[in-house]
């Protein structure tokens, strides 16, 4: 499926810590069949809220994302296959 | 007579599903294996209030009825009813993480679609409500149509009620169809997001306590430190918890040792009960210690949620050999014993990346090769200092160990790039919230290992023992014949002798190779016989081992065995472990003939090069 263009836009793995985001589109053609029925699973889904939460230490791989009222790692690789827009920064208390 | 009903616990993983099973049945429970596959059965029996028995089984947890892994694929069959091994269930508890609804809920609509009795566990409200999330349990069945029990397993909480309602449900006539309609996931995955924000009544946003342990726990600098520091602990608590115990096993063995000595007239029958089966199985359950010690550390970070925080740490480091951040546990306690580690892999959800961690397992130096390694270093490098703090003998053993550890990453890179080659790469897991276990459930878990790991000695390798101990004994020396020359394996040991003099080895190590094969550190004991039967004048203690040793190897041909240990797969119970794993002879047959290899070549090259060097001399 191929989302229209939006200028704001970016893949998952790009977006950094602490910054929420909106699923708009997944590249389920990226990923193999396991890998995308796990992300399916995990709640992985357009319009989505999805939050990066740590990065590995090493090579910032794998990466915590909050999906929902779920944290979930994942690669960095499988990040990329998500398109994410950012939402614009909200106080939490 | 009619079988016992049939009740299934089902659920996502994380939910908390076998607390509950545990709350509910108790420690009377039976752990197999599917046929086929290596998933564990876990079974258990809960009785009503009326005395009726009703027999539950823990299905593996789950997502959803499309499996991504076996274990999924496993409680797919068995809620469809087309896995072997199984009936159809009767009916289904579902467990949910009440914190965590919209995720659980799509499988809980699955689940329900099949038309079975439910009844839904509203699992961890106390999380919940230290999440700062209130529910409408009563809403959620209504939108659900099926009864809601709120629980908190870990802490035994609405357990009875839960009880009760299984009670009711088992009692209604059901007359139900059962079936499988295959709802999109994407669908359910919407719908079970409908109903969960229906059922929250109110939700006030807090800091989580699960996100302020992961800012520090999974920090990029302090997380990898505090793992090193758990792990440190862990391998302390190994050695140092285990050493009395171990002690006493050894004494009680040579207690029963000696009373059937005393008891039974020497000969055969003797000689088989003593030598082969209490000798054989006392040396491996002397080991049970180690084993459960580390079990009950393993039990503790999976429980806490730590395990797979430590899997995420490790992840890049291990995916740059072709692993995955879960190897690394069970990796790292094949240190202490490859048994444990093996069985622990089964938390790998790839079969190929688990595969490879299962057959590069055995290269980590396990505690049986200290007793070879011990022996041979005192005997043959000098204790010299080589700077401060730092002794030739302590680097030897250091060089062992870190040879050890890079043949299994290089073992892993080349298995992943040729006979395990393509899958995997997956590395996705739920970081689930961070919890304390209840102390029970933990030692429900040592005591479902500690019976595997005794079933396994008191079958398999008592079994293997006794053939050893026959090979050793028959046909009988008769006067002016040594016994390790006569006997059937003193012909193997000269069959095998002719293989293993190129790199070395004499016929004394060809002897002690064969009985080793039990458990490495037999290696030390059947030297110590061979010695002792061929001078029977001399009494051979440690020292006085060493001694002989010094007098009839020479330097290079104790380097070669030395690097023979690091590789070679010397255990009964590691492949006896690999089989069960790998529900086959092939895997273990892979292993056992790589390692062998491996063990081959790295003696060889080292014999050489030594020789070479001017250390072949005695």
């Amino acid at each position: 499926m191929n989302a229209p263009f939006q200028p704001d836009t970016t893949s998952l793995d790009r977006l950094a810590v602490g910054t929420r985001a909106r699923v708009c589109s997944i590249d389920w053609a990226a990923l193999d069949e396991a890998e995308a029925c796990r992300l399916r699973h995990f709640g992985f889904d357009e319009g989505v809220t999805v939050e990066p939460l740590h990065l590995g230490p090493f090579g910032r791989d794998p990466i915590a994302i909050r999906v929902g009222r779920m944290t979930v790692a994942i690669r960095r690789r499988h990040a990329g296959a998500v398109q994410v827009l950012p939402i614009q920064a909200q106080p939490i208390r | 007579m009619n079988p016992l009903p049939l009740v299934a616990v089902a659920g996502s993983p994380n939910a908390g599903k076998s607390a509950l099973f545990n709350a509910l049945t108790g420690a009377r429970q039976k752990v197999g294996n599917y046929p086929g596959v290596t998933v564990e059965r876990h079974s258990g029996r809960l009785t009503l209030a009326d005395g009726r028995p009703v027999e539950m089984v823990d299905l593996p947890g789950a997502y959803s009825l499309d499996p991504a892994s076996p274990d999924e694929a496993v409680t797919r069959d068995v809620l469809l009813g087309r896995q072997k091994g199984e009936r159809t269930p009767d009916a289904l508890v579902i467990v949910l993480d009440a914190s965590n609804l919209d995720n659980h809920l799509r499988f809980a609509l699955q689940l329900i679609e099949l038309g079975l009795p439910t009844i839904i566990a509203l699992n961890m409200v106390d999380l919940a409500k230290r999440d700062g999330l209130e529910l409408d349990p009563k809403r959620l069945s209504g939108e659900l149509g099926v009864p809601v029990i709120e629980t908190v397993a870990v802490r035994r909480r609405g357990i009875k009620e839960l009880q009760a309602a299984i009670d009711d449900m088992l009692s209604a006539p059901f007359c139900g169809v059962h079936k499988h309609v295959k709802s999109d996931l994407v669908h359910l995955q919407r719908r079970a997001r409908e109903i969960a924000s229906a059922a929250v009544v109110s939700e006030t946003p807090v800091r989580r306590w699960t996100h302020r342990l992961d800012a520090v726990l999974l920090h990029p600098v302090i997380g990898p430190v505090i793992l090193a520091l758990i792990m440190f602990v862990m391998f302390q608590a190994v050695f140092a918890w285990s050493a009395a115990p171990m002690a006493w096993i050894g004494d009680a063995v040579a207690w029963v040792s000696a009373a059937v000595s005393n008891a039974l007239p020497p000969g055969l029958l003797r000689s088989m009960i003593v030598d082969g089966a209490i000798a054989g199985v006392g040396a491996v359950i002397t080991f049970l210690p180690q084993i459960l010690i580390l079990f009950f550390f393993i039990l503790l970070l999976e429980g806490t949620g730590y395990m797979v925080r430590a899997a995420f740490l490790m992840d890049r480091l291990m995916h740059g050999v072709g692993l995955s951040g879960r190897a690394f546990i069970p990796l790292l306690s094949s240190f202490a014993c490859a048994v444990p580690g093996i069985m622990a892999t089964r938390t790998i959800d790839d079969p190929k990346d688990r595969l490879t961690t299962i057959l590069v397992a055995p290269l980590m130096t396990c505690s049986a090769r200290l007793p070879v390694y011990t022996l041979i270093i005192a005997a043959f490098i000098p204790d010299t200092r080589l700077a401060w703090g730092v002794g030739l003998q302590g680097l030897v053993m250091f060089g062992l160990y870190i040879t050890g550890i890079a043949g299994a990453l290089l073992a892993a890179l080349v298995l992943r790039r040729g006979v395990l080659k393509g899958g995997g790469g997956g590395f996705m897991m739920e970081l689930p919230k961070y919890q304390w276990p209840p102390l029970k459930d933990v030692l429900i878990g040592i005591l479902t290992r500690a019976q595997i790991f005794l079933k396994r000695a008191g079958t398999i390798i008592l079994g293997t023992t006794i053939i050893l101990w026959a090979l050793a004994s028959i046909p009988q020396a008769g006067p002016g014949q040594k016994q390790s020359q006569v006997s059937i394996a003193g012909h193997i040991a000269s069959g095998i002798e002719t293989v293993v003099k190129p790199i070395g080895f004499n016929h004394d190590i060809s002897l002690a190779l064969l009985p080793a094969m039990a458990a490495r550190e037999v290696a030390v004991s059947a030297i110590a016989t061979v010695y002792s039967i061929d001078s029977p004048d001399e009494k051979a203690g440690a020292t006085k081992l060493q001694d002989q040793l010094q007098h009839r190897w020479s330097l290079a041909t104790a380097l070669a065995f030395l690097a023979w240990f690091v590789f070679a797969p010397q255990c009964i119970s590691t492949i006896a472990v690999t089989r069960r794993e790998t529900n086959g002879w092939k895997w273990p047959l892979f292993m056992v003939t790589y390692l062998f290899a491996l063990a081959y070549l790295a003696a060889g090259a080292t014999y050489w090069i030594a020789v070479a060097a001017g250390l072949g001399g005695t």
